[in-house]
């Protein structure tokens, strides 16, 4: 790293008034012509740019973003990390991801504030329990951690729930534990891997919004964009919440519908939880920010949506399951409200993927879960467009597995239902 | 909140109904004669416009029918409301 | 208990009803009719707390919902409430009030050290810090981060106040009631449409509240008070003051939230709730929501004692409060002047009137000289000086240009700074459902641009500022939108009031005052005060390429504060513009989000939690027996069900055991009331039964039952339960308790759109239906001794069939059904008469030791037989074949899923499937349910991620067996009879299994026909 951030280059900037930081990346033309062209500048472009470069050796890469970079889910979503999947194909994708997640801030000098305070995911039936101590064996064996807990155990992490059995209406009865799981701060994410990116010579353009893809012979040559014609072998196309609009493009269908997801964050107040929880059958999640904040969020809207707009009374149904389980929340006051747009696949599992089209990559359909995964996706669809086939670890994550039928159904441990 | 007509009931409110995704989507006839791939294509593979979108709802806390609507799916305003069988105003799409 | 700032007469507070309240410690007093920071200025008190990252002291600025700093903790205990902007808050006797944020004291915070390091701090410094060593950011920094965050604190314990929402329906919601508001309201109302009328403040009236205008001749207030006396009289108008439109929606949706009791103490003091949340669904939209007057940024702008003019002149003229003793204006338009005459006209000493224009003419511009105040034309207020108060500002001469300061500078002092930099129209409502704007240079804001379906903009906040201009509009918008609700025409019925004409000379737009030196060796100019953001951090990030104005927001922090940045963005967006050399109007501004003021999270939720509340609850018609024999129950769908019956003294364990020998010697009886039932019928019946279950239905006779199981179309089971033929065309169909509305539903989807064609008929029962379900060699002498006209014998009533008969002289159907594997019959009768029917079977079982079992038994009952429970031994990936259950798939005719089932990856060989298990070394030992298996016994220790060969889905001690007996799904399952695998546990303990069929006992199924 030519121009690294550290406390000494803050304190040495201090005394220049702070008149001499560099741009923390470029912002070039778009060239004529690239070997990879990645269409999104969220997370898992950024991400995937950057990891063609590291660890396949590629520079002449262009990530293009239709707006401005970490602008989609990217910049929206409640910014839970995990990896505690049911399946193994799961496990291993979002274990990399976790693991790639406690090594990036300072593999790319930049503050992601990974902030490692475990995820409880809570059980209110028996079913639930069974699903969770299943779950918890498997990750286990997969080499991801987690623990089952009690109510007690529960209530001594997250002292301000209500583990009544009485006064709630599906009390708790425990729940898994990741350790490792937490929070970690989104536009970090974003800017850091554009940084990234950046260093290694990647352009990475803005307010360039892709318009068509260029295909001879089945196969790309190139991308039209409000900026002009870019000339390309290999598309990677990672534009979650539009995937469907870029598949177009090529003529193609995907197994994907793209709903709105709503969040919300209160006024920040001193710290009250320690942790992050979610519950599947209250259906809420919670954190709370370095800022104070409570983070909270549920599933999605149910239609159909790219207007990054949801309906009020799926707030509402979130607030009630939010004072169910955490009585004192109830005055406290919500600040904003927003969405974002996901595309969802069937099994609540992701494409990473070729396609018909040749040199033409998807990777999309990550549903609610997409912000855990940035690195890991990044990692692997690096490797499936350097070599024009999927790493073992995405496989399973093909287009053909609707066809053959070997789905990785994730709905219960995707924490919200799709 | 939605606003949305049942064709049966009239006006009510998005939390009355249900959403049943992509209309105009027919069973194949003869499952047997499609290829696995045509298989996924009928049951997964969906056209997720941007913009005008023909889709199915049903009125689970009313009249429990279904029906179908044109909305979009950018500014949500719905421009059609139909009943199940009816041919989609404007056409073919 | 002086009100030292307080004028003798004037204003709307009511000096006849004085409150004492509390601030950080002190009594102090104020009048009805304030608010808390009218009455803490009224007292002196500027500074109410500090600033997030620096810990600056921050005073009392607006006089609303956009200031930014006058943020306070009210109460304690469990009705403490967080983060009040004391500009909104009415006071009432006895409020308790502490500033946040510092300690020990707002005079006094430690953490005011901080500025020390503000170098240290511009913006985004977090990200290129607290990376070394590796481990501090975990242990030390960010520990020490999330300590500092925050401004106030939780509620200790639940909330004691209720809230309430109301659904309401109109032709007309007219938002803010201002001017304009009023004037569309009236002009709808008097026409008859049905107007909801709200406004966040407690008086409508919005800035005439404040204001010393003049109406048809009398002071403005006169006509509010004519208008609202005429709304409140109108049938069909709704007038709600203290309401906050907080959101606008889809289609006419806009949420509100009224302030029931807030004024009246810390929680409600009656039946009434705390708070309303009004879900308004409005033929019609009217925005009439105003504009916020945006402050000057220059150096120092944050010291208590700056404040907008309009904040100045709503505390003089509304409130009787004189803010400062000796003013200084600081102004780039015509309005400030208005608030120098206000300070004037009510004994304040104005030091200075300061324009940044060079050149001011104007009627008021007459007047204020005629005050004999001394106005600066072509200055610039470029710093401040005072610490916890502002005590002067220093003055430089502004360019042409606009971005540079020079000559000698000059300095007065002063206590206030009434400053304007123009005034921003609040289009955050007209913005939330997707309403455009644009930059309207005259102004120098954004104003609404693409409109929104059956939504109006009217008066200030369409960028019209003018009193006349604001009326006329709103007569207009109130005109237009209820002849599109059917209520006249177009046309204006109404008469607005007459007006002075104020000819306003054009403002002269300043993002920022420009500094001598950089921006960025300068003095801190604050663009967001409450996040302590500043134009030397907008300038940092367009230096680093944070380009967007999203990116500059989330880079500096600009607008996230509890302000939502109502006073500070439009500023940051034109510093942004400068410093990335742009035009604002391509800048643009962030996106506006609802809430547009914080809402209570208490009042969304409404009264949906609880036990009774927060979801449905079912319970059966024998409900109440179940509690009187102690029963714990289960959570099963919205069911309550019985779990198990615990006897005095007994181990859940000692309870199943016996619960399950009294059924397989003896007689058990079972609720299965929950279980779903659904009536199928219509001559085409058979038909659908036949799409939709996997197996035959046609040739099904009357008086029989079948068991089925229904696929998704991706061929995965989806639920499984028995059908009767109850006639020709005549089906009962049951369902799993937890599946019965996902099954009805997805029956009723293909019904309605993919075989229209079949006369088909479906109808939920479930809850019709109270169903008994005895068990064990002797149920056979119950049913015959409390039922009539049906014959028991074997012969007559063989297994999978059903009766009609009379149960206890109730008209029942009996089914002779078995999910335990012993004999059985199901008694079905109108869930009205279940107790009774239930009493007489628990009579009739006395002879035979009738004992009551729950889910748990049952469980266990059915695991011993190999029977699945959906939902529990499968789990959506599971498709008959892994159970089993090939003899159940039809060859004979299409069903849904079929097609699926011949995928590759259906028939893969190595698939899991179903199977039962033993344990080994101990055959008592339960393996855990949810347990993995492996091939490896040492997979605890082996290197992950190791193998796995399935999981168990079910697992209970048998007594029946005297042994444990477990479900589990297993790769290629069938094909290892009688291996060994493994369960490696949490504990490190390791569970040898082997593999057996899963039915345990009466492989034959010979006991259902004792």
């Amino acid at each position: 790293m030519k121009k690294k951030y550290s406390i000494f280059s803050l304190a040495r900037n201090a005394i220049g008034h702070h008149e001499n930081w560099w741009r923390a990346w470029r912002s070039p033309e778009p060239k004529k012509k690239y070997d990879v062209v990645i269409i999104g500048g969220g997370g898992h472009g950024l991400s995937t740019a950057y990891y063609l470069a590291k660890e396949h050796g590629m520079r002449n890469i262009a990530v293009l973003e239709k707006a401005w970079i970490g602008g989609g889910n990217t910049g929206r979503n409640t910014t839970i990390i995990r990896s505690n999947y049911l399946w193994t194909a799961s496990a291993g994708i979002y274990e990399l991801g976790l693991k790639l997640w406690e090594d990036i801030t300072h593999e790319v000098n930049f503050n992601m504030m990974l902030s490692q305070r475990g995820v409880l995911n809570l059980g209110h039936n028996l079913q639930d329990m069974r699903t969770i101590e299943r779950r918890v064996n498997a990750n286990r064996l997969n080499g991801v951690d987690g623990v089952v807990l009690n109510a007690q155990q529960v209530k001594e992490k997250v002292p301000i729930i209500n583990i009544s059995e009485t006064n709630t209406r599906f009390p708790v009865l425990g729940a898994s534990f990741q350790p490792r799981g937490g929070i970690a701060r989104h536009d970090a994410l974003a800017w850091g891997m554009a940084r990234a990116c950046d260093e290694y010579g990647i352009d990475v353009i803005q307010q360039c919004e892709v318009t068509g893809i260029r295909r001879e012979n089945g196969r790309v040559v190139g991308v039209e964009t409000t900026r002009g014609y870019i000339e390309t072998g290999k598309i990677g196309a990672v534009t979650s919440g539009n995937s469907g609009v870029i598949a177009s493009m090529a003529d193609l269908r995907l197994p994907i519908e793209s709903h709105p997801l709503q969040a919300l964050v209160s006024e920040p107040i001193k710290p009250v939880i320690d942790t992050v929880v979610m519950s599947g059958a209250v259906h809420v999640y919670i954190s709370q920010s370095d800022k104070g904040e409570l983070v909270i969020g549920a599933g999605i809207d149910k239609y159909n949506g790219y207007g990054h707009k949801g309906s009020l009374h799926v707030i509402e149904e979130q607030l009630a399951a939010l004072v169910e389980l955490y009585p004192i929340v109830s005055r406290l006051r919500l600040l904003r409200h927003w969405a974002g747009c996901v595309d969802t696949c069937p099994d609540a599992s992701p494409l990473v993927t070729k396609t018909p089209v040749q040199g033409l990559y998807f990777n999309c359909g990550w549903g609610t879960g997409g912000w855990k995964s940035t690195l890991g996706s990044g990692w692997c669809f690096a490797h499936t467009i350097a070599n024009d086939e999927p790493h073992p670890l995405n496989e399973a994550y093909s287009l053909k597995r609707f066809e053959t039928g070997a789905v990785i159904d994730e709905h219960g441990a995707a924490g919200v239902a799709h | 909140m939605l606003y949305i007509k049942c064709p049966w009931c009239g006006w009510r409110d998005e939390s009355e109904f249900g959403y049943g995704g992509e209309a105009h989507i027919k069973r194949p006839e003869d499952p047997d004669a499609l290829s696995d791939a045509e298989w996924a294509d009928y049951l997964f593979m969906r056209t997720n416009p941007r913009g005008s979108h023909r889709e199915r709802w049903v009125h689970t806390a009313g009249c429990r029918r279904w029906f179908n609507a044109i909305r979009d799916t950018q500014t949500y305003e719905f421009k059609a409301f139909y009943k199940m069988g009816e041919e989609p105003p404007g056409g073919e799409q | 208990m002086s009100q030292p700032h307080r004028l003798q007469t004037g204003g709307r507070i009511d000096r006849d009803r004085p409150l004492r309240f509390t601030f950080n410690g002190r009594t102090l007093q104020g009048y009805a009719g304030d608010t808390l920071a009218s009455a803490l200025l009224a007292n002196g008190e500027h500074l109410v707390g500090r600033s997030f990252k620096l810990h600056r002291p921050r005073g009392i600025m607006g006089a609303g919902a956009e200031c930014p700093n006058s943020i306070v903790q009210v109460g304690s205990g469990n009705a403490t409430l967080p983060n009040l902007r004391a500009t909104q808050t009415e006071l009432y006797d006895g409020m308790e009030v502490r500033s946040v944020n510092c300690w020990p004291s707002v005079k006094f915070d430690l953490s005011a050290v901080n500025q020390l390091f503000a170098p240290l701090m511009p913006a985004g410094f977090y990200y290129k810090t607290f990376m070394w060593p590796k481990s501090f950011w975990h242990n030390i920094y960010e520990p020490r981060i999330r300590k500092a965050a925050g401004f106030g604190k939780a509620p200790d314990g639940p909330d004691p106040d209720r809230y309430d929402k109301h659904n309401a329906h109109c032709d007309l919601l007219v938002v803010g009631a201002g001017p304009a508001g009023l004037a569309a309201a009236l002009e709808a109302g008097r026409r008859g449409a049905r107007v909801i009328l709200c406004d966040e403040q407690n008086e409508l009236g919005g800035s005439l509240l404040a204001s010393r205008a003049f109406l048809d001749g009398e002071p403005a207030m006169s006509w509010v008070d004519r208008v609202v006396g005429e709304l409140a009289a109108m049938d069909e108008v709704t007038l709600l003051p203290r309401t906050t439109a907080f959101g606008h929606y889809h289609h006419g949706f806009v949420s509100l939230l009224e302030r029931v009791t807030d004024h009246l103490g810390p929680t409600s003091p009656d039946e009434r709730p705390r708070q309303r949340q009004w879900r308004v669904r409005a033929r019609q939209v009217v925005l009439a929501t105003g504009a916020i007057e945006r402050p000057l940024v220059f150096s120092n702008n944050d010291r208590p004692g700056i404040m907008p003019a309009s904040a100045v002149s709503t505390y003089i003229n509304r409130y009787s409060v004189t803010p400062g003793t000796r003013a200084v204006v600081f102004t780039n338009n015509d309005s400030a002047y208005q608030t120098a005459l206000d300070l004037a006209d009510h004994g304040v000493e104005v030091a200075a009137l300061i324009d940044v224009r060079p050149e001011i003419e104007g009627v008021l511009a007459d007047r204020v000289r005629k005050e004999e105040i001394d106005v600066l034309p072509g200055m610039a207020v470029v710093d401040t000086t005072g610490g916890q108060r502002v005590s002067g500002v220093r003055v430089m001469r502004l360019n042409t240009r606009g971005d540079s300061v020079y000559g000698e500078g000059r300095t007065i002092e002063c206590d206030l700074v009434a400053t304007s930099g123009g005034w921003n129209p609040v289009i955050h409502l007209h913005s939330h459902p997707g309403g455009g704007m644009c930059y309207d240079h005259d102004i120098a804001s954004f104003v609404p641009d693409q409109p929104v379906a059956n939504t109006l903009n009217a008066g200030a906040c369409s960028g019209n500022f003018s009193l006349d201009g604001c009326i006329t509009e709103g007569f207009s918008a109130g005109a237009t939108a209820a002849a599109a609700s059917g209520f006249g025409s177009d046309d204006i019925e109404g008469e607005a009031p007459a007006t002075a004409r104020v000819r306003e000379a054009p403002m002269r737009p300043l993002w920022r005052v420009p500094t001598r030196r950089t921006v960025t060796r300068s003095p801190k100019q604050f663009v967001d005060v409450q996040n302590d953001q500043t134009s030397a951090d907008i300038f940092l990030a367009a230096r680093e390429g944070y380009a967007s104005i999203e990116h500059i927001k989330r880079y500096t922090a600009m607008g996230f504060g509890t302000d939502q940045g109502k006073l500070g963005n439009i500023n940051g967006a034109g510093i942004a513009a400068e410093a990335l050399g742009e035009d604002i109007a391509a800048i643009g501004t962030t996106t506006f989000r609802p809430a547009y003021t914080p809402v209570t999270i208490g009042a969304l939720a409404g009264r949906d939690f609880g036990p009774e509340r927060f979801h449905a609850v079912r319970k059966t018609a024998m409900h109440v027996w179940h509690e009187q024999q102690g029963a714990l129950f289960e959570n099963v769908g919205d069911w309550k069900r019985p779990w198990y019956y615990p006897q005095a003294g007994e181990t859940m364990r000692q309870s199943l055991d016996r619960e399950v020998r009294a059924t397989r010697q003896s007689l058990g009886v079972l609720d299965a009331s929950t279980l779903g039932k659904i009536d199928v019928r219509g001559p085409d019946a058979a038909e659908f039964l036949n799409r939709v279950y996997t197996n035959g239905w046609k040739k099904l006779e009357v008086g029989r039952c079948r068991y089925g199981i229904m696929l998704g179309e991706d061929g995965m089971v989806m639920d499984d339960g028995v059908s009767a033929r109850l006639a020709e065309d005549h089906y009962h169909m049951t369902t799993t308790t937890g599946g019965a509305a996902r099954v009805l539903a997805w029956l009723e989807e293909w019904l309605q759109t993919e075989w229209p064609e079949l006369r088909v008929y479906l109808t939920s029962t479930t809850d019709q239906w109270a169903a008994i379900s005895l068990a064990g060699p002797n149920s056979r002498k119950v049913v015959e001794q409390i039922c009539e006209g049906i014959d028991f014998s074997g012969e007559a009533f063989p297994f999978m069939t059903w009766r009609a008969g009379k149960a206890a002289g109730i008209p029942a159907r009996v089914f002779r059904i078995s999910f335990s594997g012993e004999l059985g019959f199901e008694i079905n009768v109108p869930a009205n008469y279940g107790q009774h029917v239930w009493d007489a079977v628990w009579e009739a079982g006395q002879p035979y030791g009738i004992t009551p079992y729950g889910t748990e038994t049952m469980h266990i009952l059915r695991a011993e037989k190999g029977f699945i429970i959906a939902g529990q031994d499968t789990d959506g990936s599971v498709n008959p074949m892994d159970l089993g259950m090939h003899g159940l798939l039809s060859k004979y005719k299409d069903y849904l899923g079929r097609r699926s089932l011949s995928r590759s990856d259906a028939v893969r060989e190595d698939r899991e499937q179903f199977v039962g298990l033993v344990t080994v070394d101990d055959p008592a030992e339960i393996i855990p349910e949810g347990a993995q298996l492996t091939d490896d016994p040492n997979a605890n220790q082996a290197p992950k991620p190791v193998p796995l060969a399935g999981y168990v889905t079910s697992s209970y001690y048998s007594a029946t067996l005297g042994h444990s007996i477990a479900l589990a799904m297993v790769k290629r399952g069938r094909e290892r009879m009688d291996e060994i695998v493994h369960a490696p546990q949490a504990d490190g303990r390791v569970i040898k299994c082997r593999i057996t069929s899963p039915v345990f006992y009466d492989p034959k199924g010979e006991r259902q026909n004792v």
